[in-house]
């Protein structure tokens, strides 16, 4: 197929013409660019974007970056209440406040990011429409804000940890692979970062599914069992199937860090890791295909 | 001297309307299956049409043009924030755009921190701006509240500084939109001052307006562009020429319009301005003799005496500012012939810079309910700055939608009685 003009993407080339440009600008697709170098150069710009983000998110609140503390903590309560207490849900006998902190630090990382992306064009349009940059400087630095939230959480649960250490609890016992959990939020980033990025590019033109991504996440936090252990899960067909949600290995592979008990096996983190790249990877690619055009439509 | 950006064959089409259902099911099954090229698509509007011309270096283009002509489009197409339809864009070196001051601003940060955001958006490194920040912060004369943050600001000391961080830009071809001109009118002078040193440095400048004063006053080159096609590409002064006798300036049609009221035994086809010496101009001066002419045609075999033809003028805002009208002056025109024109001079234009709408009714009689011709929002009627007072200053849009003129004496007051005293007389 020859170009296809109103399709709108560009490709932006360094050509040895015989003069040589420095940029071309034309129709065409640019299938799987994802424009690296030129993110490179706008490092500064994803970088001061992180900083403004966090510097006023919160801004004109009393209790300031004490939020990011009171939304896990509040939940924890809620579900170790509901859940543990009430419906007596199994943790397998991991305390409760470690058990439901463990799945929310990662699992919050990840839906913000995805959250926090999912409208990036409609949210950016009146700085997207202005001025050319990378635009995959916005949802990077949207995960990179994440990163402060999900450190204070961090920290939080590790004063629980240090507390159940302290009074000798039996069930919680940290390993050495704590020292690989940095490598867990670099893939939970990309995934959240991935999806994020395809629902904006795929919702530029009819919001739908940014919409119906709100109600996703809601319904994954279930399918990724933060509330309850997979080994309530009998049947193995069915175990199989939340270890295939990309989410939920990682997650898992946090608890059994940090307490020491989980089901989960290398294979799964390694099929999750792969799921995940493969999605960040796409969702960029749909995301720099919809920048050439997406200030025509929203 | 080389071409530092070239433009060939270049295209750029919308789709017209609101999206809705059906448009994602026909995309999807012309994605899916019929592959046609989407540009077949009668719902297309081709916002630019066919545009190539050549830029050398130390050139400093005018894009003149109507409101729609194509002239923001292409400069988003060159700025790289929407991509073309057809044709490619070719350029060389640095390129900055400046279509908005200060944007990504954000209220809640410091003056400092938006000057670092700002500059990174537009495309400068950390370093680079850390290197000019005193002089920045210098430029803009907000080194006062420079740890304030922005929202704190007056409109005009965001806009200084916004423009501050812009002038320190470093680019080989700098794109200008003239909207980036607000403020008050010694603002606007500075600004126009800075791009005019940037074009005399040697760099290239595409500067959009349609300002035919400032493209004068800044251009080496003037390309006109009508219903995104370029009509015409010279020198400044020639295109200037060409654009205030194109056909499209010459008049606005009114033929086609379909927001009007009125049982149409009279149409007014036309809107045309034109200056004392009876050129037609697309925008008049502040204070300078105008004339309006509303051309007409008669469709009734006659028309009952005591026609009542009235020009509104209303602002931006819709706001009324002033009626005109035949009755008021007494005048009223008898027979009409099949054609002709409703000649309105204004000697002395009242409005200060701005944009402001024109809008005419046609009355059996002053008054009357019964209107022959009307449209609200007829005309657009660009003021560009002029003398009204004799002193060549002006008072802003902001500080009123008319000029009026007055005159100033200082009249003591005696001490005793505290009775104003007759004005000082001076022989």
């Amino acid at each position: 197929m020859k170009e296809s003009p109103a399709d709108g993407s560009v490709a932006v080339e360094s050509l040895q013409d015989d003069e040589a440009w420095t940029r071309v600008l034309r129709p065409g697709r640019s299938l799987f660019s994802i424009p690296w170098r030129e993110l490179w150069r706008y490092r500064d710009l994803v970088w001061l974007l992180t900083v403004r983000d966090v510097s006023t998110s919160y801004h004109q609140t009393v209790l300031g970056p004490a939020w990011f503390i009171l939304q896990p903590l509040m939940v924890t309560v809620v579900f170790s209440y509901l859940f543990g207490r009430m419906a007596n849900f199994q943790s397998d006998g991991i305390p409760h406040y470690l058990f439901y902190m463990g799945g929310l630090v990662p699992w919050l990382f990840f839906s913000e990011s995805v959250n926090k992306n999912a409208n990036v064009f409609v949210q950016n349009a009146q700085l997207f429409s202005k001025v050319y940059f990378p635009q995959l400087a916005v949802p990077i630095a949207g995960v990179l804000t994440n990163l402060v939230p999900m450190a204070v959480q961090f920290g939080l649960f590790l004063i629980g940890l240090i507390y159940y250490l302290v009074i000798g609890d039996p069930w919680t016992k940290p390993t050495w692979w704590i020292l690989a959990t940095p490598l867990l939020f670099v893939q939970l980033g990309a995934l959240g970062l991935g999806i994020g990025c395809a629902v904006s590019a795929l919702s530029r033109r009819f919001r739908d599914l940014a919409y119906g991504v709100k109600i996703g996440m809601q319904l994954l936090m279930f399918g990724s069992a933060i509330v309850f252990p997979l080994s309530r899960v009998k049947d193995p067909a069915d175990r199989l199937l939340f270890f295939l949600n990309p989410v939920v290995p990682p997650i898992e592979y946090f608890r059994y860090a940090f307490v020491g008990r989980s089901l989960v096996e290398p294979w799964h983190l390694a099929v999750s890791a792969v799921v995940s790249f493969a999605v960040c990877y796409i969702g960029l690619v749909l995301f720099h295909r919809a920048e050439q055009d997406a200030m025509d439509t929203v | 001297m080389s071409v530092v950006l070239r433009l060939e064959n270049l295209g750029k089409a919308f789709r017209l309307g609101e999206l809705d259902r059906k448009d994602f099911f026909r995309d999807w099954k012309r994605k899916l299956f019929t592959h046609e090229a989407p540009e077949d698509d009668a719902s297309l509007f081709w916002a630019l049409r066919d545009i190539s011309f050549d830029v050398q270096e130390g050139e400093v283009v005018g894009l003149l043009g109507r409101n729609g002509a194509g002239k923001s489009t292409l400069l988003k197409i060159v700025s790289q924030i929407t991509a073309p339809t057809r044709g490619c864009v070719k350029m060389k070196g640095r390129i900055a755009s400046l279509l908005e001051l200060g944007t990504g601003f954000h209220p809640d940060l410091t003056g400092r921190d938006n000057i670092f955001l700002n500059g990174v958006i537009l495309g400068m490194t950390r370093r680079e701006i850390a290197s000019k920040l005193d002089e920045i912060i210098e430029f803009s004369g907000v080194e006062a509240f420079i740890d304030t943050p922005v929202k704190r600001y007056s409109v005009g000391m965001r806009v200084r500084l916004a423009f501050a961080v812009a002038a320190h830009l470093e680019a080989e071809l700098l794109l200008v939109d003239e909207v980036l001109a607000v403020g008050d009118s010694v603002f606007q002078q500075r600004c126009l001052g800075k791009i005019g040193d940037v074009a005399r440095s040697g760099r290239t400048v595409l500067f959009v307006s349609h300002s035919t004063a400032t493209v004068e006053a800044l251009c080496t080159r003037g390309v006109v562009l009508v219903d995104g096609r370029c009509e015409f590409d010279g020198t400044a002064t020639q295109a200037i020429e060409y654009y205030g006798t194109s056909r499209e300036v010459r008049e606005t049609d009114l033929s086609k319009r379909t927001d009007r009221s009125g049982d149409g035994s009279i149409r007014i086809t036309a809107v045309e301005l034109r200056n004392a010496r009876g050129q037609v101009i697309p925008a008049a001066r502040a204070g300078d003799a105008v004339e309006v002419g509303l051309h007409y045609v008669r469709n009734a075999a006659t028309i009952l005496p005591g026609l009542a033809v009235d020009l509104m003028v209303t602002s931006h805002l819709g706001t009324p500012i002033f009626l005109q009208a035949n009755w008021l002056g007494g005048v009223e025109f008898g027979d009409l012939p099949e054609r002709g024109v409703f000649v309105c001079s204004i000697p002395k234009l009242p409005l200060p810079v701005g944009h402001f709408h024109m809008g005419f009714e046609l009355r059996t009689r002053i008054r009357s309910k019964e209107i022959i011709d009307g449209i609200e929002n007829a005309f657009e009627l660009h003021v560009e700055p002029g003398d009204f007072f004799g002193t060549g200053k002006l008072p802003e849009l902001r500080n009123g939608v008319c000029l009026v003129p007055g005159e100033w004496t200082l009249r003591p007051v005696d001490t005793a009685t505290l009775q104003p005293k007759e004005a000082v007389v001076t022989p």
